[in-house]
């Protein structure tokens, strides 16, 4: 059936449901800024009410005027710049090993069996626990920060990618090889379509681990960027300062995850649970 | 014979790692990779005494109150949001946000709201916990098969009964996939709250070490913060394994089909 004939057969005629759908789905949208505004209320008003003292929590407007201050520093660009390197360089370098393992590991019976037991091992290992000797051998600069990275986006990685080879369909397989399709020719085009969505999704959960690291490492750790920033930011006691880039922080996190979802979409535009995700 | 190769596929690799280590070191006087032996020597020495008690069980303490409240107040509230459908329109996006700040910067705010106190930390464990346990439960509340949404209503079934035999049941793979993301989450936190601004605990003790260049007793100490990630995740494996078996029985039958 194509995509035609179902969105026809449907009850309410497709231009109508769809105003109607637009019309829902901005009522929501209207409901969503609310509630941001509703917080924003809230925050501005226990400073200025007294419920917690000013100094500890500034009001929203100030914090937001500090914000938009720091829009206009170089430094600040600069802090965000260095944070935003640390993470996509150490995603891609997770990714890039991750993709290249889990190929290898996957595509062997053997191999998945003998490394299982050390994955499930050094998996769940916090990242973290890396910080002392990532600073004894790196001290406060960017290597520091992918130490960490690295280590905790690789695992999301590979167990997806892992999951994705294994799932390969052994009649589409089998059917390749009849074919005649070499190893490298099956890789390529069944079992790398195969495990695109999960890889994807590792790449996602990964993409918001690799952040968190990021911050982390600059804060702990001192190497430069936001985190680091925050930190100064609150031993100096501006405070305002402060919370405005953890507010920055938070932007940069949404924005990633905007920017994840919108590049699994393109990429996955072929798969079935996109597909349908449109046509719904 | 199986089980024979299957012990050998489980200890395999992980035997052959500890044998490349303990020949690399053996004739090495490298300050920063210790020896096998020297490390399992001083692990014992390090951690089964005293800081047993000082470090490692408030550290696990402050780790276990701080993620079991926000398991409750995540899965309390995700039910509310995810029931009421203008609730979740309002709050959604101001959730989402907050779910994308990375927690660990939440240590210096509440450093300065409530100072540097045990609350302070599990505070800091519950705030990071709790966003994946929220909407986690909020999509798998509002995605209750509706077939047995009615059924329920049909059958008179409301409120506590509802959320007790309905709408907790099938969000709970959901939630489940939540509470395993919150306690990887929890245990980092722990770990940085008290690196950044303790005199005790895990966190600290390991900085400590660092800082004075004690290298095997700073290695051992991350040799426990491994183990501490590998018990929590059997253990949580083992609770998904007794909630969800009906679930997991279900997609069995259902792929079989």
């Amino acid at each position: 059936m194509s995509p035609g004939t179902l969105a026809a057969g449907g009850a309410a005629p497709p231009k109508e449901r769809q105003r109607r759908k637009a019309g829902k789905g901005a009522a929501k949208q209207l409901l969503g800024i609310l509630g941001i505004i509703g917080f924003l209320a809230t925050w501005e008003l226990i400073p200025r009410l007294g419920l917690i003292d000013e100094r500890f929590l500034p009001p929203a407007s100030e914090v937001i005027a500090a914000l938009v201050v720091d829009f206009g520093l170089t430094a600040f660009w600069v802090a965000v710049g260095e944070t935003m390197k640390a993470w996509f360089l150490g995603l891609l370098m997770a990714v890039a090993a991750a993709v290249l393992l889990g190929f290898i590991i996957g595509s062997s019976d053997f191999l998945r069996k003998a490394t299982n037991s050390t994955i499930e091992f050094l998996r769940p290992i916090p990242s973290v626990a890396l910080i002392p000797l990532a600073v004894l051998l790196f001290g406060v600069k960017i290597e520091s920060s992918l130490l960490l990275i690295v280590y905790a986006s690789f695992w999301q990685v590979l167990i997806q990618v892992l999951y994705g080879v294994a799932d390969v369909d052994m009649v589409a397989n089998n059917t390749a090889k009849t074919y005649g399709l070499g190893r490298m020719a099956r890789i390529r085009y069944v079992v790398f379509p195969t495990a695109l969505p999960y890889l994807m999704t590792g790449v996602r959960l990964a993409a918001a681990v690799a952040l968190v690291l990021a911050i982390t490492a600059e804060l702990v750790i001192g190497s430069p960027g936001l985190g680091r920033e925050i930190a100064l930011a609150q031993s100096g006691g501006a405070i305002s300062g402060m919370y405005a880039l953890v507010l920055a922080t938070g932007l940069i996190g949404v924005l990633i995850n905007m920017l994840m979802r919108q590049i699994e979409k393109r990429i996955l535009g072929w798969h079935s649970s996109i597909r349908s995700e449109v046509i719904v | 014979m199986r089980t024979a190769r299957n012990i050998g596929y489980i200890l395999g690799l992980p035997v052959l790692l500890v044998l490349v280590w303990w020949l690399s070191t053996l004739g090495s006087v490298n300050f920063f990779v210790p020896k096998p032996a020297d490390l399992v020597e001083t692990f014992g020495e390090v951690w089964f005494g005293d800081r047993f008690f000082s470090d490692v069980l408030p550290s696990l303490g402050r780790l276990v109150v701080g993620v079991a409240v926000a398991i409750l107040i995540g899965v309390v509230g995700g039910v509310l949001i995810g029931s009421v459908r203008w609730l979740r329109a309002l709050l959604e996006p101001t959730l989402e946000f907050f779910r994308a700040i990375p927690p660990p910067v939440l240590v210096p705010v509440l450093m300065l709201l409530m100072g540097i106190t045990d609350s302070m930390k599990v505070m800091v464990i519950i705030s990071g916990c709790v966003w994946p346990v929220l909407l986690n439960t909020i999509e798998g509340v509002r995605a209750v098969d509706p077939v047995l949404s009615d059924s329920a209503h049909t059958y008179g079934i409301s409120g506590w009964a509802r959320v007790r035999y309905l709408v907790l049941p099938s969000a709970s793979p959901q939630i489940m996939a939540g509470v395993r993301q919150s306690l990887s989450l929890g245990l980092i936190l722990m770990v940085i709250s008290e690196m950044f601004a303790s005199s005790s605990g895990l966190g600290f003790t390991i900085v400590q070490f660092q800082r004075s260049f004690a290298i095997p007793e700073m290695w051992s100490g991350i040799v426990v913060l491994g183990l501490l990630g590998v018990a929590m995740s059997f253990i949580f494996q083992w609770a998904e394994r007794n909630i969800l078996r009906w679930y997991h029985g279900q997609k069995e039958v259902e792929n079989a089909a």
